[in-house]
């Protein structure tokens, strides 16, 4: 397709408003695998906002480039659990079958190859994207084979089916994966009960947010219910972009319509008409199945106008795609995102559910959260209760992946303890566990009879485990370079201090790292706790603080001395003198080492 | 204590209703360092450098609401030390060359760095690649002053109302541009008369032609320090301009 008649095939399908600015954008970058120059500008005068803010939102999204990036985009998954399994070996094979260099395009123009935040398959991998799309269980051979379709300029649409096949691993289920399909039961539970009959409900079963924070979900309920206004939005977190977690995949595979039933649910209880499902970028291959699904519901009428018959029970879901930005996991860059612009935090209060969307009340919920509901509003509170503590209701489900031999889904009630997952997954001699990502907590042998549950070890469900075998400095190396990637660099402490922690860890990493690294340290991690915007720069230097509380040594053995050593290379630098010269005898170097 | 009344460092501040801990501060000639809060502009707290501390947990006083006996502390060694890093980190982000710029001794950023004591560069400085845009007749931008406070793009779009500015990247990449199509400010409708093109805190945006007009030693901040100085600042109206519609901001 020509870029000048891009638009005219994708504006039509979607709203003229600033708010489709982040939508138009992804559709252009699909078909041409970036923003060509001109375009830009036609999406601006299209959409009523000012070209610098196209520009703006295409530079805050990673999947989106306004630089060609070749026919093929191949992003290989940067998780640590990727590493773990070689990624960064395939990469380099692949950079060498390919004759290119990481990050660049190739000189014809066809490929480039580069690396991205995890992209939910750690059960699975090593991961990467292929044009947005999802491959898995990468291997020598499988590069090879890709390797082989990009030279021969084979369309990723008709590459082999089986390099795309991602399974669910449901390696134990509970009350909410044993759940059957769902055609309408809640939402008939819904309408019996009345909306404050779903509230008292949800109040009574004690459930709490599914996507970390644990914020009691009757209490959200009722505060956008009461809140002032003439509209009101749903909105469903599935930005699942903790690096470890990939629950929010399974339940989109297979119990989506549990799902849509809890955010119509919700809908309804708060007199909300449109719900929004964020769903990430990374799961771009679920879009079609779950827009059948929604065409399914419509059709079925469980969605749309009149909802089982009742008239002014209307309620519809739009799915909206993100574009690679971590940061969109909090709630309210989410909603900036939804609303088409660059995902910064907002400051609150207030709040979503008084000024959410549009700044109308909002409902903020994960997938995990609206299925729980949903089940709640069928089954009632008490039965809720039966499962969990008594802070912590219900069951959880954990993405688990890393060094055992059953990775995948495992649903529990709240409190198990650590070491029992542990046993259940098959990990051995294991040195540490990752409970909720890079932004949760690293735990040690001596925690693992601490429990999973709001009491004690809060998560939103990654579970990453690492044997003895493993180097906890390369652990908390990768997240710190996830957290200064994913910065969306709004407030002075998270964007400059996460990029400081970066290249601190990588000086240690080189073989430069001293006393005065370790200071560093601990000074910045202080100044993130302190005065970052919002969640991702108070957690960022959680994976530097953990590492040194609980595996110290793993960072001292790295440092050179414990006097201060620079960055700079000195002796490197007189390497042009020297070549300039002629000389490259001993008296033309810089003793760098004490002998 | 009255019941509209909060305690900064042992003492009343009274406050109105809608106001944040700043403003109120401020209002009532008591100074908090800040450096992205400016009067006429909604605030929106990104620089961090008038965090204190509320009850013991820590808070930017720009955008955190004023409340009835919030026992507030600001001037302590604890907030001066983080005041210190944040500047330092600006001052290491970019490429800052005091002795050479025409806007030293009225600049925000220096004044900040002399007032809170910072001595050192305490971090590895990134020298980062940031070309300079000089093709406007009448204005340039040196983006390796650019301490990415959002001053001009608010003062663009709520008093201009032109959004000749706007903020992309993310991370240490985030960067300002400019809106026109070449991304050259040259090819803007900025005037020299806007609002935009003087509300810049540091070195970044400058009128051409102007230089050194008045001696180093004798500008602003030259004659007495910041905190002596910013209450005197420009009114502190209690009603912001209005929000653009098609911007974003942390609202």
């Amino acid at each position: 397709m020509q870029p000048s008649d891009t638009l005219d095939t994708i504006l039509p399908l979607r709203p003229r408003r600033p708010e489709s600015l982040l939508q138009v954008l992804r559709d252009i970058q699909e078909i041409h695998n970036h923003i060509p120059a001109g375009i830009d500008l036609a999406v601006a005068d299209a959409l009523d906002v000012p070209l610098a803010r196209v520009r703006g939102v295409i530079g805050f999204y990673s999947f989106l480039s306004s630089e060609p990036q070749g026919r093929y985009r191949l992003l290989f998954s940067d998780n640590i659990t990727d590493r773990m399994l070689g990624n960064q070996d395939l990469l380099q094979t692949l950079c060498g079958k390919l004759w290119l260099e990481p990050g660049k395009l190739s000189e014809d123009g066809l490929v480039s190859v580069d690396t991205t935040s995890c992209t939910g398959m750690c059960d699975q991998g090593p991961a990467m994207l292929a044009n947005g799309r999802a491959i898995t269980r990468l291997s020598h051979h499988r590069i090879n084979e890709i390797a082989e379709l990009v030279r021969s300029q084979t369309p990723v649409a008709d590459w082999p089916v089986e390099f795309f096949r991602v399974d669910d691993q449901i390696r134990q289920s509970g009350p909410l994966l044993d759940c059957g399909p769902m055609a309408g039961e809640a939402l008939e539970a819904a309408l019996d009960r009345s909306p404050d009959g779903v509230i008292e409900q949800l109040n009574l079963s004690g459930l709490r947010g599914r996507g970390g924070a644990g914020f009691p979900t009757g209490r959200k309920w009722a505060a956008c219910k009461e809140a002032s206004a003439d509209t009101r939005y749903v909105v469903c977190n599935a930005d699942e972009g903790e690096p470890g977690t990939f629950k929010d995949r399974v339940l989109l595979t297979r119990h989506a319509d549990l799902l849509f039933e809890g955010m119509t649910v919700c809908g309804l209880t708060v007199g909300a008409k449109l719900g929004f499902l964020y769903l990430r970028g990374e799961y771009r291959y679920l879009l079609e199945p779950l827009q059948q699904l929604l065409d399914k519901r419509r059709q079925a009428g469980l969605l749309g106008v009149n909802i089982r018959g009742q008239a002014g029970a209307d309620f519809d879901i739009v799915i909206h795609l993100g574009a690679g930005a971590y940061v969109c996991g909090e709630e309210s860059a989410l909603i900036e995102s939804l609303e088409g612009k660059r995902g910064i935090p907002r400051n609150r209060p207030p709040f979503p559910v008084t000024h959410g969307y549009l700044q109308k009340p909002t409902v903020v919920n994960n997938v995990e959260t609206f299925c729980a509901a949903a089940l709640v509003t069928l089954h009632g509170g008490d039965w809720f209760k039966g499962h969990g503590t008594a802070q912590s209701t219900g069951s959880k489900l954990l993405s688990v992946s890393g060094d055992c031999a059953r990775p995948g889904i495992y649903e529990y009630p709240f409190g198990i303890t650590v070491r029992q997952v542990l046993t259940d997954c098959g990990a051995a001699n294991t040195l540490a566990v990752q409970v909720g990502g890079p932004s949760g907590t690293c735990i040690g042998p001596h925690e693992f009879d601490r429990r999973l549950c709001f009491e004690d070890l809060a998560t939103a469900g990654a579970f990453m485990i690492f044997d003895d075998t493993r180097d906890m400095f390369e652990v908390a190396h990768n997240f710190t370079d996830f957290f200064a990637h994913e910065s969306c660099g709004f407030c002075t402490p998270c964007r400059v201090g996460t990029s400081m922690l970066k290249g601190i860890m990588a000086k240690v990493a080189a073989g430069h790292g001293t006393r005065h690294e370790l200071d560093e340290v601990e000074q910045l991690d202080k100044v993130l706790q302190q005065s970052a915007h919002c969640g991702l720069g108070h957690t960022a230097c959680n994976p530097t603080l953990d590492m040194l509380k609980r595996f110290r040594p793993a960072f001292e053995r790295r440092l050179k001395s414990l006097n201060f050593q620079p960055d700079f290379d000195l002796d490197g630098a007189l390497a042009r003198a020297r070549a300039m010269t002629g000389r490259d005898d001993a008296g033309a170097h810089l003793r760098t080492e004490e002998a | 204590m009255s019941e509209n009344t909060f305690n900064l460092d042992g003492s009343p501040v009274p406050f109105e209703p809608g106001q944040t801990v700043l403003q109120a501060a401020l209002a009532a000639d008591r100074y908090i360092p800040h450096l992205c809060y400016h009067p006429e502009f909604k605030p929106h707290g990104s620089c961090k450098v008038c965090t204190v501390k509320v009850g013991g947990r820590t808070a930017a006083s720009c955008t955190f609401p004023a409340q009835a006996g919030l026992i507030i502390e600001s001037n302590t060694e604890e907030m001066n030390a983080l005041r210190r890093t944040l500047v330092q980190m600006l001052f290491a982000e970019g490429n800052h060359f005091c002795p050479s710029c025409e806007k030293s001794g009225n600049c925000l950023l220096q004044a900040l760095g002399y007032d809170l004591g910072v001595t050192t560069a305490g971090f590895r400085h990134m020298f980062p690649d940031r070309p300079v845009d000089a093709s406007h007749p009448d204005l340039w931008i040196d983006f390796n002053r650019c301490i990415l406070c959002e001053l001009c793009v608010r003062a663009s779009c709520e008093v201009d109302g032109k959004c000749v500015f706007a903020l992309s990247g993310r991370g240490i990449t985030k960067n300002l541009v400019v809106n026109s199509p070449s991304g050259l400010l040259g090819d803007t409708d900025i005037s020299p008369d806007d609002k935009a093109a003087h509300v810049c805190p540091v070195g970044a945006i400058l009128p051409k032609r102007v230089g050194f007009a008045v001696p180093i030693g004798e500008r602003r901040f030259d004659l007495s320090p910041i905190s002596a100085q910013a209450l005197a600042d420009a009114p502190r109206s209690q009603t912001p301009a209005q929000p653009c519609s098609s911007c974003e901001g942390s609202e």
